[in-house]
C-alpha cells in the first residue's frame, strides 16, 4: 500500500520521521512529500485508495493499524476537499505536498517544465512582455514589478549576467520560500531558467539562509538532478550565515561575493551593476516560482485574479498564536479579518485576538478594528503598514505591545549592518527609551519588563554605562519619552539607507498608535453618552 | 588547519567569493573558526587578515570559540514569542543552567538565540544539535534537557 508522509522541516519537527518509519516497518511503500501547508493536521498521512488519497492527521507512530484499516479518529477524507484547501487558489503551490519533491517524473507529470518550454520557444523580449502583462510584483517585500526589473537586465549590454534568487527569508512569520524549496524545488529552478532565458544570463545563485538546512539539502540535490534540463544555464546554492540584513538585495550580493553583508548605496541598480559588477536579476523565491505558471498558462490567467494593482495570488502565511496556521495561497483582495478569523480560526490559545503583525519584523501591528483591510500592497501602505513577504503573526490578549516595540528596536540593533547612524545607534537608543517607558508606566500594564534591563533608579555606574545620558539628566516622564520615541522613529525612517533602519519605526509606531495603553497612556476615554 | 584549507581550496578554488563557503566548511569540520586560523585563510584567498576577521565577526553563525558538546538554538522571534516563547526561554535557561547566548561552564551545552526557523505556526521552536523541535512546552523541555545531558 502506498502512503504519503511529508518530509518538510515543520512536519519533521512534529514527528513525521517516526511516523514514516512506522509505516515503512508495517510494509507500506512510503512516499515522502513536501507539506500541504496546514500544520494543525501534521503529521499528516495520506493513504492511496481507489477513491484517491485519504488523509489522516495528526497521526503518531502508534496509529499505523488504525490508519490502514481506515478507522482512525482523525480521518480527514480527501485533503484538498478540506475547507482550508478548497478555498485556496494554488498557482504556485499546486504541487507542494502532493508530489515527491525530487522526482523528475512527478514534476513533469504535473505540468512541470511546460513554462520553460513555452519560454524557450519565444524570443527573450516576448518572455519579458508576458511577465510584465501578468502584473507580477516582487514577493520579497517591496512589490516592484518583476517584468520591469527583467527588462532593465535584458537591455543591459551583454556580458556575464546573473540570476540571483533571494531565499534568505528572515522575517518571522514567514515560511513560504522554505516550503516551496523543500516541497517543489524544480518549480524554483524552472522559474530561474526562464529568467535566464529572458535576460540572457548563464549562471544563477540561490542564497539560502543557514537556518534552513532541509531546504539547502533539497535544492542542492534538485539542482544536480535537473542540470541537464536547464543547461546551458547552471545553478548553485550559497548558504547564508545568520545575518538578517543579508536578505536586503545589495547586502546579499556582497555576501555572495565573500564580504560582510553591508548594504550598498543605490544607484547603481543591481539590474545594471549587481553581482561582481554585472547586470543581475535578483528576485525572491516566490516571484521566480510564480513564473512557470505565467508562462505555461498565460499572463491573463495569472492577472485574472487579484485586487487593484496587486495581481495574481499571494501565498499568505498564518503564524504565531493562530489555530489553523499554515500556508494559504489566495488571490489578493481577501481581507485581513477573513484570513485571521475565518481561515486561521482565531487564536490557538482560544483567547481574543489583540494584534497581528503583517510583513515580518519591519511590518506594522494592526488591531482587529482594522481587519477590514484588503490584502493589497496599496491598501496596506495607506494604512501605515506593509504586506512584505505576507507573513501574518497573530497575538492574543496576553501580549504586551510595549515589549514588542522594544523587541523591534532590539532586533534592529542586533541585525543592523552598521552602515548608517540612525539605524546602528538609533536602534540602541530606542531600546533605552522603551526601557524607560516600561519602567514608568503604571504597574498594571500587561507584563513586567525584564528587571535585569531596567535603568537603575539611583544613578549608579551601571546606569551610566548603559545609558548615554544618565536618567538624572533627562526628563524621564512618559510624555517626554514618548515624544522622544516619535522623534527617533522619524530620524530612523528618513535617515536610514535601507528598510531595516527605515521600517523599524513601523512596528514601533503602530504599537504606540494602536495600543497606547501599553505605553502607559491612559486608556482612550470612551465618548460619554449624550 | 593549513592542510584542510589547502585541500578545500584545491577542490573549490581560491577566489574571494569562496570565503563564506570555506568558513562554513571549517566550522563544520572543527566546530568553530579559531582566530589562529585567520592568517592561513587570508593567505590562501589573498586577503588581508583584517578583512577575514571582519567577515567572521559580521556573521552571527561563525563561532570563534569551540561550542558546547550540545547546542540548543532557541527561536526568539515574534511568532514564537506569540506562542509563549519568552517563558520557554526563561525555563530553558534555568533548566539547562546556562544563560541565553552562553556555553555552560562544563562545556556540555550551549544555548544560542536564533531569529526564526520558518516553523512559525508551531512554536516555540528550536534546533537541538541540528534537529528541529516544535511546540516546546515543559515536558518537551525536560526531554531536551535529558538529551543534552548525555
Ligand atoms: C533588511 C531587509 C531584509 C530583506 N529580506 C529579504 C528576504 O529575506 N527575502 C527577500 O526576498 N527579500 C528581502 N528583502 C527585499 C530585497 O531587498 C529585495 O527587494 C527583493 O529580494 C527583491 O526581489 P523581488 O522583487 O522578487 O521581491 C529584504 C529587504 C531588507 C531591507
Ligand atoms: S538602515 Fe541599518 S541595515 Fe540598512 S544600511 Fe543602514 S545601517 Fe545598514
Ligand atoms: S518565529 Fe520562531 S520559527 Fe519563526
Amino acid at each position: 500500500m502506498r502512503v504519503f508522509v511529508s518530509r518538510d522541516m515543520a512536519s519533521v519537527a512534529l514527528g513525521a520521521d517516526d511516523v514514516a518509519r512506522a509505516f515503512a516497518d508495517a510494509g507500506c511503500d512510503v512516499v515522502r512529500t513536501g507539506s500541504r501547508g496546514l500544520f494543525s493536521i501534521e503529521p499528516l498521512v495520506e493513504v492511496e485508495t481507489d477513491d484517491g488519497r485519504i488523509g489522516f492527521g495528526p497521526v503518531g507512530p502508534g496509529d499505523v493499524a488504525a490508519v490502514l484499516d481506515g478507522t482512525h479518529a482523525t480521518r480527514l477524507g480527501k485533503v484538498e476537499e478540506l475547507a482550508f484547501f478548497a478555498g485556496q487558489q494554488r498557482f504556485t503551490f499546486a504541487r507542494c505536498g502532493v508530489i515527491d519533491p525530487l522526482s523528475l517524473e512527478d514534476y513533469a507529470a504535473l505540468h512541470g517544465w511546460q513554462g520553460l518550454a513555452a519560454a524557450r520557444a519565444q524570443a527573450p523580449q516576448a518572455v519579458v512582455d508576458t511577465v510584465k502583462a501578468s502584473g507580477l510584483r516582487g514577493r520579497g517585500g517591496a512589490g516592484f514589478p518583476t517584468g520591469i526589473k527583467w527588462q532593465t537586465v535584458l537591455d543591459a549590454p551583454a556580458g556575464d549576467k546573473f540570476i540571483v534568487c533571494n531565499a534568505d527569508e528572515g522575517d518571522s512569520g514567514t515560511f513560504a520560500d522554505r516550503m516551496l524549496m523543500e516541497g517543489d524545488p524544480y518549480c524554483l529552478i524552472e522559474g530561474m531558467a526562464i529568467a535566464a532565458h529572458a535576460v540572457g544570463a548563464g549562471h544563477g545563485y540561490i542564497y539560502i539562509r543557514s537556518e534552513y538546512p532541509f531546504a539547502i539539502y533539497t535544492m542542492r540535490l534538485a539542482i544536480e538532478r535537473s542540470a541537464h534540463l536547464v543547461a546551458p544555464f547552471t545553478l548553485e546554492v550559497r548558504e547564508g550565515a545568520g545575518a538578517y540584513v543579508c536578505g536586503e538585495e545589495t547586502a546579499l550580493l556582497d555576501s555572495i561575493e565573500g564580504k560582510r553583508g553591508q548594504v550598498r548605496a543605490k544607484p547603481p541598480l543591481p539590474a545594471l551593476k549587481g553581482l561582481f559588477g554585472q547586470p543581475t536579476v535578483i528576485n525572491n523565491v516566490l516571484s521566480l516560482a510564480a513564473v512557470p505558471f505565467i508562462l505555461a498558462e498565460g499572463a491573463d490567467a495569472y492577472a485574472a485574479v487579484g485586487f487593484g494593482r496587486s495581481r495574481g495570488t499571494m501565498p499568505v502565511q498564518l503564524a504565531g498564536n493562530v489555530r489553523h496556521g499554515g500556508l494559504y495561497e489566495i488571490g489578493f483582495g481577501i481581507t485581513l479579518g477573513e484570513l485571521v478569523n475565518d481561515v486561521g480560526g482565531g487564536t490557538a490559545s482560544g483567547r481574543p485576538v489583540r494584534a497581528v503583525q503583517v510583513g515580518g519584523p519591519l511590518g506594522a501591528y494592526f488591531p482587529p478594528s482594522m481587519f477590514h483591510l484588503p490584502f493589497d500592497y496599496e491598501a496596506f501602505a495607506q494604512a501605515g503598514g506593509l504586506i512584505g513577504h505576507a507573513g501574518i503573526t497573530v497575538f492574543d490578549d496576553s501580549v504586551d505591545m510595549a515589549h514588542m516595540a522594544r523587541f523591534a528596536m532590539e532586533f534592529c540593533a542586533a541585525e543592523s549592518c552598521g552602515k548608517c547612524t540612525p539605524c546602528r545607534i538609533g536602534s540602541t537608543r530606542g531600546v533605552e527609551i522603551m526601557d524607560r517607558i516600561m519602567a514608568q508606566r503604571a504597574p498594571s500594564a500587561a507584563a513586567q519588563p525584564d528587571p535585569g534591563l531596567l535603568p537603575s533608579q539611583e544613578h549608579g555606574s551601571l546606569a551610566k554605562a548603559l545609558y548615554s545620558r544618565a536618567p538624572s539628566r533627562i526628563d524621564t516622564s512618559l510624555d517626554a519619552q514618548t515624544s522622544l520615541l516619535r522623534d527617533l522613529c522619524d530620524t530612523m525612517k528618513y535617515g536610514s539607507l535601507c528598510a531595516l533602519g527605515g521600517f523599524t519605526p513601523y512596528p514601533v509606531l503602530s504599537a504606540l498608535d494602536h495600543f497606547p495603553e501599553d505605553f502607559g497612556a491612559r486608556a482612550p476615554i470612551k465618548e460619554a453618552a449624550e | 588547519m593549513e592542510e584542510f584549507i589547502a585541500a578545500w581550496i584545491a577542490r573549490h578554488g581560491a577566489t574571494r567569493d569562496r570565503l563564506l563557503p570555506l568558513l562554513h566548511a571549517m566550522q563544520e569540520e572543527a566546530g568553530h573558526v579559531d582566530d589562529a586560523w585567520v592568517p592561513g585563510i587570508a593567505r590562501a584567498l589573498n586577503l588581508s587578515r583584517a578583512d577575514v576577521h571582519g567577515v567572521i565577526t559580521f556573521y552571527h553563525d561563525f563561532r570563534r570559540a569551540p561550542p558546547g558538546r550540545h547546542v540548543v538554538k532557541l527561536c526568539r522571534a515574534e511568532s514564537c514569542q506569540a506562542r509563549g516563547g519568552a517563558a520557554i526561554e526563561a525555563s530553558a535557561a534555568r533548566r539547562l543552567g546556562v544563560a541565553m547566548g552562553e556555553t555552560r561552564g562544563d562545556g556540555q551545552v550551549a544555548l544560542e538565540p536564533v531569529y526564526c526557523l520558518g516553523l512559525c505556526a508551531i512554536g516555540p521552536n528550536a534546533l537541538v544539535d541540528g534537529r528541529p523541535v516544535a511546540r516546546i512546552d515543559a515536558d518537551m523541555l525536560e526531554r531536551i534537557a535529558l538529551e543534552v545531558a548525555a
